[in-house]
């Protein structure tokens, strides 16, 4: 049994490596495609993102620095760690300290430019940090309070799925999952889209390669963060809630897309409101629900 | 054995008098290293013959502690003649200052010590106890302690180049740094609650002596702030001995922690308060957020190795007894609620050493959260709490202040591109930063601890410290970031400076580097060998079982790749000449990533700031509720915990 355990570890973190590039660059190409039909456009090809990060790849790498080569390195091998430590069934509390360093690495990235948009960028990046770490931090409490588990597995093999305890905090992610994907309404400190005031904000002054490894990085961690998604709703005891969670995780990009189409980026202090006030009203309160119900 | 607990004790107080009398600065050169080397090699040495020698479940409670000295009214009678001259410092000052209130408190604690010394029938207990948690501090102490007073020497020198204004009394400022390290052992060695008593007195006239250094109007305030709010957890102290040894016959923290008496509620309480504001947790935050008028050694030894520590050494001592408590929940509650709003308003400064003040009392808050809550697992965490904050607040401290010497600025926002300006010192200072917060280190590990300890904990106080470290852990994340973003940088034109920083301040930030690592490497060996048994110790019997070894191991194999992942990244990228732009501006770019020719033709130059969120955190908005939500807080539980011991004895009446 522990041997079968190891073995589906290594599994999911070999997969992982592997295969996350291409769900998350097949993901982000299907934004682009929905997207340009909300807007009556075209769009590019599905494998546009594929492309363009080829192509970001040949370029000759350019940097303000010496520092940045370093630091988007350690981001872009932070998030894959963070991938890998949920994918191997292990802790989710450490996951997501694991996701925190990353970021900072980006954001520091960032800062080592002395350039004003990518130092907005930087701090905007911080703050959206201060905003959705509340809520993450209680996303795990939340699985811990339900399935007497911090370990992926763990929650994995519960009673019932998560989501049946946990309604409240799903909620609450998917509200906050902008800030993570990069997307309106919580898209300040760097934006795909046209309309941004600060040009692009933490990737302002990255160029090439590093660019690139950005890109990928990002890829990774939206896999990451579907399988967050998914971890709310699948069951091991159950094997329809598995199939249901990969819907439920198709359903929940489609949505964020919708509404990085349909919000406008808000002001920080907003964001921040906001944000603090769904951690409180939703997830204060789900935990201590759960607390005391179960 | 007993050798080394007296030096340890007395050393430093001889060490305290040789420098008091021997004026020179070529004779400090010589003593003050050698002293502080001595200090470390017997707290090296103590820690290696009396770790083997406590049992297994040696500690206090629940265990056979290793406990000497039992007939010893001699030193009774030392220590009474202690607490005179204390009282008659305090009084010379007070009086020469007008500060009235410090006289009443100070007068009122001493005639209640003077009774309970005096007139009281105590039994005859150990005075001193030897057990993990002793030598854990001891070390930190002896090891950290001495390096501040090594890394003051040559920062005393640059200071008094550079303050013309303040007259140096570097004779008296040593003597009680040391004075202040003696005390502190003193403390941590003590089983008896008199004698401990005492060298709680030691520590806080000690820090009131040093925050005065300066002599300046601010730092006379603020040294007197530090005295009464101290005085007032020593008055605490002592009304909550004076209630042990004449209701319950308790003298020592041996018969306090086996005691099953319902009566001990109170006393605990009051204990409990004298630490809270030994480790300044709100409302008693003031007194340490004003001891940075003092030069950075000061500031250092208070915040590290020293004083802080004596407050949460405390509470955590008292965890077993107050666990399910209403003085548990003060004390988790305050911590808790400390950390969150302390961390909040560090966002808010841009002087170094202010942020690492509020830095130290939000840490600090987490360490009495956990000693709060009082379970085994979050006392392994608040001990871990304890080493790691030491080692790198320490080590942070004496970086700002060498900056400081070198830059003459403190405020962060100068720091930009340290990490060109000074790379060895930006070096330095961002291990310290990162140890505060960041895997791999210790702080992350121990709050990821804490975390699984309070949900674990099931009670509601517990799972309010949940949110509190929910919230406040995202706080803490963006203060230490942003200060981490302005060391690294860089405008196109700065160019590497001159270090003036001496060879004693190296020595110290060095060897804190070195110790930083070795803490983190051989965390397993530490939780395995010294800290589990402590907590079994105090809890029975393999308490510490609920800290699971796979997630232990977990923990280590992240720590290990996060160690090896920037390596990686360094060596996949250092050698690399990349080409390079300058940075994109709203304009053409001078050339220099600081000026660009802006709309007109003409020249502007950027000036870049980090986010300080006044109007967000700012202590206009926080400090006043807080202050009132904490002493509300405190009087509601101690009331409570007076009320329980006052239905207990009515019911046996």
């Amino acid at each position: 049994m522990a041997n079968m355990t190891f073995i589906w570890a290594v599994v999911g973190v070999v997969a992982y490596i592997i295969l996350a590039p291409f769900v998350g660059g097949l993901l982000a190409g299907f934004d682009r495609k929905f997207t340009a039909h909300m807007q009556g456009r075209k769009g590019p090809p599905v494998l546009q993102p594929f492309f363009d990060v080829s192509k970001l790849l040949k370029k000759e790498i350019t940097v303000v620095n010496k520092g940045q080569r370093f630091l988007v390195v350690c981001f872009l091998l932070f998030i894959v760690i963070t991938g890998c430590l949920f994918f191997a069934g292990l802790d989710l509390l450490m996951c997501f300290f694991a996701l925190t360093t990353a970021a900072i690495f980006l954001v520091l990235a960032a800062y080592s430019a002395h350039s004003a948009y990518s130092h907005m960028g930087a701090q905007r990046e911080l703050l959206q940090m201060l905003c959705y770490e509340p809520i993450i931090l209680l996303i795990a409490v939340g699985f811990y309070v339900a399935t007497d588990s911090f370990a992926v597995t763990g929650i994995l093999h519960g009673t019932v799925s998560p989501i049946v305890w946990l309604p409240l905090l799903f909620i609450a992610f998917v509200m906050i999952l902008p800030a993570k994907l990069g997307k309106s309404p919580f898209d300040i400190s760097t934006s795909h889209h046209a309309h941004q005031e600060i040009v692009k904000g933490v990737t302002t002054e990255l160029a090439g390669g590093n660019l690139a490894m950005v890109e990928i990085a990002h890829w990774y961690e939206d896999v990451f963060l579907l399988g967050v998604i998914f971890l709310f709703i699948a069951n091991m005891n159950h094997w329809w809630t598995i199939i249901l969670g990969v819907i439920v995780c198709l359903v929940v990009y489609f949505i964020q897309t919708l509404i990085d189409n349909t919000c406008a980026r808000v002001k920080w202090n907003e964001m921040l409101r906001f944000t603090w006030l769904v951690a409180i009203a939703l997830g204060v309160t789900n935990v201590i629900l759960v607390y005391y119900l179960r | 054995m007993v050798e080394l607990i007296l030096f340890l004790i007395l050393f430093p107080f001889l060490a305290a008098v040789i420098l008091a009398v021997a004026r020179s600065q070529a004779a400090r050169r010589i003593i003050v290293p050698i002293c502080g080397i001595l200090i470390i090699i017997a707290a090296i040495a103590f820690a290696v013959q009396w770790l083997p020698a406590i049992g297994v479940f040696g500690a206090m409670g629940g265990g056979t502690g290793i406990m000497l000295v039992t007939e010893a009214h001699v030193v009774d009678m030392v220590m009474l003649i202690g607490e005179v001259v204390l009282l008659v410092v305090i009084l010379a000052f007070s009086f020469k200052y007008k500060r009235y209130f410090c006289v009443v408190l100070s007068v009122v604690q001493f005639l209640i010590m003077l009774v309970v010394d005096l007139v009281m029938d105590k039994p005859e207990v150990y005075q001193l106890n030897i057990d993990r948690l002793t030598v854990i501090m001891v070390l930190i102490v002896g090891i950290v302690g001495s390096l501040i007073c090594i890394y003051g020497f040559g920062y005393m020198k640059d200071y008094h180049h550079h303050h013309t204004d303040v007259k140096p009394r570097q004779p008296f400022f040593f003597a009680i740094l040391f004075m202040f390290l003696g005390a502190m052992m003193g403390l941590v060695m003590s089983n008896s609650l008199i004698w401990m008593y005492f060298f709680w007195e030691i520590t806080s006239v000690s820090s009131f002596l040093l925050i005065g250094y300066t002599r300046t109007e601010e730092a006379i305030n603020n040294s007197f702030r530090a005295l009464w709010m101290n005085l007032l957890g020593g008055l605490g102290f002592a009304v909550g001995i004076c209630f042990l040894v004449s209701n319950c016959g308790i003298v020592s923290f041996d018969q306090l922690l086996a005691s099953g008496n319902g009566a001990i509620l109170l006393p605990v309480a009051l204990l409990a308060f004298a630490g809270l504001t030994k480790s300044a947790q709100l409302p008693f935050s003031r007194w340490l957020l004003g001891a940075m008028v003092a030069p950075t050694p000061t500031s250092a030894l208070l915040h590290s190795a020293t004083m802080v520590k004596a407050g949460v050494y405390l509470l955590l001592r008292l965890a077993p007894v107050m666990a399910g408590t209403p003085a548990g929940y003060m004390v988790a509650f305050v911590g808790g609620f400390t950390f969150l709003i302390t961390s909040m308003l560090a966002i808010t400064k841009s002087d170094g050493k202010q942020v690492l003040a509020y830095s130290t009392i939000s840490n600090l808050g987490l360490i009495t959260a956990c000693a709060g809550v009082g379970m085994p697992e979050t006392v392994w965490a608040g001990v871990f709490l304890i080493i790691f904050h030491a080692v790198s607040k320490s080590m942070l401290f004496q970086s700002v202040g060498a900056v400081e010497n070198a830059t003459g600025s403190r405020d962060i926002e100068s720091m930009t591109g340290l990490i060109v300006r000074y790379p060895k010192m930006a070096f330095v200072m961002i291990i310290g930063i990162c140890g505060m917060f960041l895997a791999p280190f210790g702080m992350l590990i121990s709050k990821w601890a804490a975390l699984k300890a309070f949900v674990d904990a099931g009670d509601f106080i517990s799972l309010i410290m949940v949110f509190f470290v929910a919230f406040g852990s995202a706080t803490t994340v963006f203060y230490w970031s942003k200060w981490l973003g302005k060391i690294i940088s860089v405008p196109g034109k700065f160019e590497k400076c001159e270090h003036k920083t001496g060879g004693t301040e190296w020595f110290s930030l060095w060897i804190h580097f070195v110790l930083m690592i070795v803490i983190c490497l051989a965390f397993l060996p530490i939780s395995g060998l010294v800290v589990a048994p402590l907590v079994d110790g105090m809890f029975g019997a393999f308490a510490s079982a609920a800290i699971s070894s796979s997630n232990l191991f977990t923990m280590f194999v992240l720590l290990v790749l996060i160690i090896i992942i920037p390596l990686i990244a360094w060596g996949t990228s250092h050698k690399k000449n990349y080409r390079k732009e300058l940075a994109y501006m709203a304009g053409i770019n001078r050339g220099d990533d600081i000026g660009f020719v802006n709309s007109f033709g003409g020249t502007t130059e950027v000036n870049l700031s980090s986010w300080y969120m006044e109007d967000v955190f700012g202590e206009h908005k926080l400090w006043k509720p807080s202050v009132w939500i904490t002493i509300i807080a405190i009087v509601g539980f101690i009331a409570a915990s007076a009320g329980t011991v006052l239905t207990a004895i009515g019911g046996v009446l």
